[in-house]
């Protein structure tokens, strides 16, 4: 056996144990430090296939965001889930394991049965690519050949902020999401919270500008700067806005209202929606980019934040 | 040369290693939570320290080397800080003696 491929059977057996431990643990904590394993572990799983920027989303978004807001639900869950002791009946629990091994096998089939050698329209992504400006496979993709579906998932974002804020209490409305430390006031994290945003926002802006031609994007560059940002409200040297501010909720629409214009500009001037007229595509694409960059931060901070809580009066 | 900066990136990278392994002994071992914190600490400054060291002089060139160094850097800002929080969270977590 060569090293790669051991090395390869140890990645996919340690991802396996993760997923498994994630899905077994018994209380909501333990189960979101095996999801966060099982993230980072993919992560290294999509680097052996040579696929960067789903590498970097999976690490960014798949393990760090997620995990971030699991951990969240896990600490406002712990209280109650101490007293919840009732088990499903024997008879559901089979039904649910036959169910989950007939979606597994069903899975195993599919894959199997795909026809050799796969088909594939990376060819024709490629031979395309140089009409859009960019030099980077995957951005090609996500901004011109399928805009449709990137336009989409920042609709479905900004969609699921409105669903986190659908949570609060009534009175919720007038205030602010709770995101201060408890030990925000002893300086240790207000040192971080000092020193590394600058490092932070110089390297998401990079990761956005840097996606035209090598791995990157705006996704993993917001998720960055949504870092920074979250690292300033924990530390207090910030306040999380209001909920109800207008600057927020027009940066929250911006970048799929931006997405949404250059769309309907493309019927007038290149004859189709969401179509860029080729001297200018990349222009247009960095002109969309930039306003999602601040929406996906903005969003994805807020989405850890989580809904906004009453005001309290001491 | 080739041959002695690849036996220094050897040695630099397996004593690397060993600090990360003698970490993880540790955060298995050691009974509560601060002197697993002690442990871990070491794992991820000297032994990352140590592996970053024997990797650069093999990054092909100057700017790959120092973006090495900037990745250990951030590490261990961020690792310093969150050591010291879980400490404090864990201290007062821990009745007194």
């Amino acid at each position: 056996m060569s090293f790669e491929l051991f090395y390869e059977v140890l990645v996919g057996l340690l991802v396996l144990t993760a997923a498994a431990w994630s899905v077994a643990a018994r209380d909501s904590y333990s189960a979101t430090v095996g999801f966060v394993s099982y993230g980072l572990l993919m992560t290294i799983v999509w680097m052996q296939l040579h696929a960067v920027d789903v590498a970097l989303t999976e690490a960014a978004i798949g393990s760090g965001l997620t995990g971030l807001v699991l951990l969240g639900a896990a600490a406002r869950l712990r209280a109650t889930e101490a007293r919840v002791v009732t088990r499903p009946p024997a008879a559901l629990r089979v039904v649910a394991a036959l169910a989950c091994a007939g979606v597994a096998v069903a899975l195993a089939v599919t894959v199997l049965s795909l026809p050799r050698p796969t088909p594939s329209l990376a060819g024709a992504t490629v031979a395309a690519l140089p009409a859009t400006g960019l030099g980077n496979a995957v951005n090609g993709v996500l901004m011109a050949f399928r805009a449709f579906d990137t336009l989409l998932e920042k609709v479905v974002l900004v969609l699921s902020l409105v669903g986190v804020w659908s949570l609060a209490p009534d009175l919720g409305w007038t205030g602010r999401p709770r995101l201060r430390h408890p030990f925000a006031d002893d300086g240790v994290l207000g040192f971080l919270a000092r020193t590394l945003p600058p490092l932070g926002l110089l390297f998401g802006v990079h990761l956005m500008w840097n996606g035209a031609v090598e791995p990157g994007g705006a996704f993993q560059g917001a998720t960055v700067l949504a870092a920074m940002w979250l690292l300033v409200l924990m530390a207090g040297l910030g306040e999380v806005p209001q909920v109800r501010a207008r600057w927020l909720r027009v940066a929250a629409v911006a970048g799929p209202a931006t997405f949404l214009a250059v769309g309907l500009f493309g019927i007038a001037i290149a004859g189709a929606f969401l179509a860029y007229p080729e001297p200018h595509a990349k222009a247009l694409i960095l002109l969309v980019e930039v306003p999602m960059m601040l929406t996906i931060a903005l969003v994805l901070a807020l989405l850890v934040a989580g809904p906004p809580e009453p005001v309290e009066h001491p | 040369m080739s041959a002695l900066v690849d036996l220094f990136t050897a040695i630099a990278v397996s004593a690397g290693l060993l600090f990360f392994l003698a970490g993880v002994v540790g955060l298995l071992r050691f009974p509560d939570a601060l002197t697993r914190l002690h442990a871990l600490t070491k794992a991820d400054n000297v032994g990352l320290g140590l592996i970053v060291a024997g990797l650069m002089p093999q990054a092909g060139g100057v700017l790959a080397a120092l973006k090495l160094m900037l990745v250990w850097l951030t590490v261990l800002l961020a690792g310093a800080t969150v050591g010291q929080l879980i400490a404090r969270v864990a201290r007062r977590a821990e009745p007194r003696k």
